[in-house]
C-alpha cells in the first residue's frame, strides 16, 4: 500500500531518519515502535506530506508522494496526531465534519456517516455538540479517530493515539481500536513506544533506533530472535512494573 | 463567515461614502472657507469674516484655530481655504521672508504673483512686543527692550512661532545684543502662566492682547525699532473675485473699521468674559457697521453633538480602513517571514513617530482637514492589529496547524476555517487597542482643522478655560471606554464559543 524507499531526513544536526526502507502492507496493522526521539513521528509526517524527505521517495500505491499530489492523497489517509490536534474553536461535530462540509457533502450524508462512526467508536452522540475542552481525554481521542475516519480513508496513520490516557481507559480503548481495525480491514500504521501495545495491535512490528530500522517482525520474532542486544533490552525494560521494581531494589 | 463578509462590506461602503463625500451639501450657495489661527484675535476676525460671507448670501465654513501661519498660508495657496486674517508684518517677515518686501504695495505685488490678494488695513496694528510683569519690570527698572541687556539672568519664554520667525528672537537678540541664555520655546497660552508663577520673566506678546491688562503686564518700548508694523488685513484668493465678487465687496466693508481699542475690547470679551467669538463678531458688525447678522449661538449640547459627530467620523473611517488593511498585512507577515520582517518593521517605525509630528507631516501631502487627519490616524492604528494578527497566527500550536494540513485542506481553507477563527480573540484585542489609541490621538486632529473633541480642548487652552478643556477631554475618554466596552461585547460574535470556554477543572 505504502512503500518507503531509502528515505533520509535531517533536522539541522539531528539525523532523524537514515535510509529507511519500509513497506506497509494493505489491510494490516503495522506498528512503529522505539524510544522517544527515534523518528517514529517523522515517518508518519513524511507519509502524510507534512515533511519532505531529504533523499529517497515514498509511494502511495503507485503514486510518488510529492507536494503537488499530496493534498488529494491526504483525503485518502486519516491521521491522528500525537497531541490529538482537535480544533478548540469547533465542537466535536464541527471537528469531525469539517472536511466533509468542505467537500460539499449534504447534511443527510454527513449525519449517516456520523451515526456509523459514533457507533463504531462507542462515542455518546450527545457529546457531539461539546467543545474539546468539555470532553475527557478518552473522548477526545475518539473524536480525533472519527475525524480521521470521516472520509473513509484507505489508510489510517495513528501517532500514539493512546499516549496521554490513564491505564484503565487506555486498555478499554485498545480493545475498541483493535475491534475497529478488524471491522474496517484498513491499512493502519500505528506508532507507540509501549511493547505490549505493539504486540496487541501489530501484525508487523518495526523497531527503530536513532533513525534506523533495527528489526522487523512479530512480537514473537523480537523476543525469540532479537537482532541485537538493544532489542532485548528494549523489550525487557518494559516487561512489567513489578519486575522493574525488583530490579531497582537489587 | 457571512457575518464577516457583511461587516467588511459595510466598512468598505462607509469608507468610500465618507471619504469622498464628506458632509455633502447640495445647494446653489457657494461654500466659502475661512481659516483662522489658533489665537483669539484671529478667531474673532475669522468670525467677522464668517458673518460677512453669510450676509453676502453664501455659505461660510469657518475652520477655526487651524494652527500657525504656515498651515494657513499653505491652505490658502492650495485653495483649501479662501480667506484668512493676517498681519502685514507677518507677511513681509515670515511668509515672504528674504524677499525684502516692506511697503504694502510691494507686499500686494508679491502676493499677486501667488494668486493671493489683500484688503486694506483693518485699522489696528498688532505688533509684537516684549512683555513683563509690571511689578518685576518696575523693580528692575526696565522700560525699554535695551534695558534687558543689564539683566542677563532673566528667563524668557517665547511662543514657538516667535522663536524662529524672521523678526523673532534670534534677530531680536542680535539687534539689541541681548545676553540672556535661558530662553524657552513654549505654547503662547502657557507662557502667561509661567509669567504668573515666576518661572519666566519675559514673553512675547501681541500689542492688542487682552491679557495685557488682566495680568498687569508692561510692554517694553521697542527703542531700536525692531518690530515692523503688524497691520491686520484679510487675505483672500484672487479667484474669489471671479467666483464671488460680492463676497470680496462685503469683506472690504471692515477696512479701517477696527481701531486698536476696539480690537482689545473684543479680545478681552472673548478671553476674560468668555463671550463666544461668534457673538462678539455679530455685536461688532451691528454696532460698528450697522450690519445686522444672525449670530448662531450653539448650545453646549448641540456643540457636543457636533464634536462627537466629527470625532466619530475621524475614528470610524480611519479605524475601519486600518482593520481592513492590517488583518491581511498580519496574515502576510505570518505566512511570508521575509515580507513579514519588512511589514512589521515599517508599521513599527510609523508607531514611533510622535502623533503630533505624524499629523503635521500630513499637511504638505494632504493639506488640512479630515483626509490628512484620517490618514495619520489610519497609519497610527495599524501596528496593534498587524502585530496581534501576526503573533496570533504565529503562535498557533503546531499540532493544530498540522492537523488542519493533514486533513487535506488547502492553505486558503485552513486560514479561513481554522487559523483565523482561532486568532479572532487576539485580532479583536489588537483592534481594541487601536481604537483606544485612535480615539485619544484624534483629539489632535483639531490642530489641522479636522474638528472633533480636540477643538474644545484647543479652545479651552486658548481661553484658559478648564471647563471647556474638560468638555472635550471627558467625552473623549468616555468614548474610548464605550468603544472598548463594545468591542468586549463583540467577542460574543467574533470569538467562537469553544475558545471562550474555560477548560473543565
Ligand atoms: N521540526 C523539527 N526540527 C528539528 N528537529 C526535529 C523536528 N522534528 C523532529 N526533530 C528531531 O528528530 C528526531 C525524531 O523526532 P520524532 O518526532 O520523529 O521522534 P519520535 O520517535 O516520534 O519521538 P516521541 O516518541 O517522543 O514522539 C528527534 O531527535 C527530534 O528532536
Ligand atoms: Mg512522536
Amino acid at each position: 500500500m505504502i512503500r518507503i524507499q531509502d528515505v533520509s531526513k535531517i533536522f539541522g544536526q539531528t539525523r532523524a531518519l537514515q535510509s529507511i526502507d519500509l513497506t506497509i502492507p494493505a489491510g494490516l496493522t503495522t506498528v512503529l515502535i522505539g524510544q522517544s526521539g527515534c523518528g517514529k513521528s517523522t515517518i508518519l509526517r513524511l507519509i502524510i506530506g507534512l515533511l519532505q524527505a531529504d533523499s529517497g521517495s515514498i509511494y502511495f500505491e503507485e503514486t510518488k508522494i510529492t507536494p503537488e499530489v499530496v493534498i488529494s492523497l491526504r483525503r485518502r489517509m486519516g491521521y491522528v496526531i500525537q497531541e490529538g490536534g482537535l480544533f478548540p474553536h469547533l465542537t466535536a461535530y464541527g471537528n469531525i465534519a469539517m472536511m466533509a462540509h468542505y467537500l460539499g457533502w449534504n447534511n443527510e450524508r454527513i449525519r449517516k456517516r456520523l451515526n456509523e462512526l459514533t457507533e463504531l467508536t462507542s462515542f455518546p452522540s450527545d457529546g457531539l455538540d461539546r467543545f474539546p475542552v468539555q470532553l475527557s481525554g478518552g473522548q477526545q481521542q475518539r473524536v480525533s479517530l472519527m475525524r480521521a475516519l470521516m472520509l473513509d480513508p484507505d489508510v489510517l496513520l495513528l501517532d500514539e493515539p493512546l499516549g496521554a490516557l490513564d491505564p484503565m481507559i487506555r486498555a478499554d480503548l485498545q480493545v475498541d481500536l483493535k475491534r475497529i481495525f478488524q471491522a474496517l480491514g484498513k491499512t493502519v500504521v500505528l506508532v507507540t513506544h509501549d511493547i505490549a501495545e505493539a504486540g496487541f495491535f501489530g501484525n508487523v512490528i518495526t523497531l527503530l533506533r536513532d533513525g534506523k530500522i533495527l528489526q522487523k517482525g512479530t512480537l514473537e520474532d523480537l523476543v525469540q530472535s532479537p537482532a541485537d542486544s538493544f532489542v532485548t533490552r528494549f523489550i525487557n525494560a518494559q516487561r512489567s512494573p513489578l519486575e522493574v521494581m525488583r530490579k531497582d531494589f537489587k | 463567515m457571512k457575518t464577516y463578509l457583511f461587516v467588511i462590506h459595510m466598512f468598505v461602503c462607509n469608507i468610500i461614502i465618507a471619504y469622498f463625500f464628506p458632509l455633502a451639501v447640495y445647494s446653489s450657495t457657494l461654500e466659502i472657507k475661512i481659516g483662522s489661527k489658533k489665537f483669539t484675535e484671529s478667531v474673532i476676525l475669522g468670525e467677522i469674516a464668517t458673518h460677512l460671507v453669510k450676509s453676502a448670501g453664501e455659505q461660510p465654513i469657518h475652520l477655526r484655530e487651524l494652527g500657525g501661519t504656515r498651515v494657513l498660508w499653505n491652505a490658502l495657496l492650495k485653495g483649501e481655504i479662501d480667506i484668512y486674517p493676517e498681519y502685514t508684518g507677518t507677511i513681509s517677515e515670515e511668509i515672504l521672508a528674504g524677499e525684502g518686501v516692506r511697503s504694502d504695495e510691494e507686499i500686494r505685488q508679491a502676493l499677486m504673483k501667488r494668486g493671493i490678494k489683500m484688503t486694506n488695513a483693518l485699522g489696528f496694528n498688532n505688533t509684537y512686543a516684549i512683555g513683563m510683569k509690571g511689578e518685576v519690570a518696575e523693580k528692575l527698572k526696565i522700560q525699554k527692550i535695551s534695558d534687558l541687556r543689564l539683566h542677563p539672568d532673566l528667563k524668557f519664554g517665547f511662543g514657538n512661532e516667535f522663536m524662529d520667525r524672521g523678526d523673532g528672537w534670534p534677530i531680536l537678540r542680535r539687534h539689541y545684543n541681548l545676553p540672556q541664555q535661558n530662553v524657552r520655546g513654549l505654547d503662547h497660552d502657557l507662557a502667561y502662566r509661567g509669567l504668573e508663577k515666576g518661572t519666566i520673566q519675559a514673553i512675547d506678546i501681541y500689542s492688542t492682547d487682552a491679557k495685557i491688562r488682566y495680568y498687569n503686564l508692561r510692554l517694553l518700548e521697542d527703542d531700536l525699532n525692531h518690530f515692523p508694523a503688524y497691520n491686520a488685513v484679510i487675505l483672500y484668493r484672487s479667484d474669489l473675485e471671479e467666483r464671488a465678487p460680492h463676497v470680496v465687496t462685503v469683506l472690504k466693508k471692515i477696512e479701517s473699521k477696527i481701531p486698536e481699542s476696539e480690537m482689545v475690547k473684543m479680545n478681552s470679551r472673548a478671553n476674560m468674559e468668555m463671550v463666544p467669538e461668534n457673538r462678539i463678531a455679530a455685536d461688532f458688525l451691528s454696532e460698528g457697521l450697522s450690519l445686522e447678522t444672525e449670530s448662531y449661538e450653539e448650545t453646549a449640547i448641540s456643540r457636543l453633538l457636533r464634536h462627537t459627530r466629527e470625532h466619530l467620523y475621524l475614528v470610524a473611517i480611519s479605524l475601519s480602513a486600518a482593520i481592513l488593511i492590517s488583518i491581511p498585512l498580519g496574515i502576510v507577515s505570518a505566512k511570508r517571514p521575509k515580507s513579514g520582517q519588512i511589514i512589521l518593521g515599517i508599521v513599527g517605525v510609523i508607531q514611533t513617530i510622535p502623533s503630533l509630528a505624524l499629523l503635521v507631516f500630513m499637511i504638505p501631502l494632504l493639506g488640512i482637514g479630515g483626509p490628512p487627519a484620517i490618514t495619520a490616524l489610519f497609519l497610527y492604528s495599524l501596528l496593534p492589529i498587524v502585530r496581534n494578527t501576526y503573533t496570533g497566527l504565529h503562535d498557533i500550536r503546531p499540532h493544530i496547524r498540522e492537523s488542519a494540513e493533514a486533513l487535506g485542506l488547502p492553505p486558503g481553507a485552513r486560514l479561513r476555517l481554522v487559523e483565523l477563527p482561532m486568532v479572532s480573540r487576539s485580532i479583536l484585542a489588537g483592534i481594541k487597542t487601536s481604537a483606544v489609541i485612535n480615539i485619544g490621538t484624534a483629539t489632535l486632529g483639531a490642530l489641522i482643522g479636522a474638528g472633533g473633541y480636540g477643538q474644545l480642548i484647543l479652545t479651552g487652552i486658548r481661553l484658559d478655560n478648564i471647563s471647556l478643556i474638560l468638555q472635550g477631554a471627558v467625552p473623549a475618554a468616555a468614548l474610548a471606554l464605550i468603544v472598548q466596552g463594545s468591542f468586549e461585547a463583540l467577542e460574543r460574535f467574533f470569538v467562537p464559543k469553544g475558545l471562550r470556554l474555560k477548560p473543565a477543572a
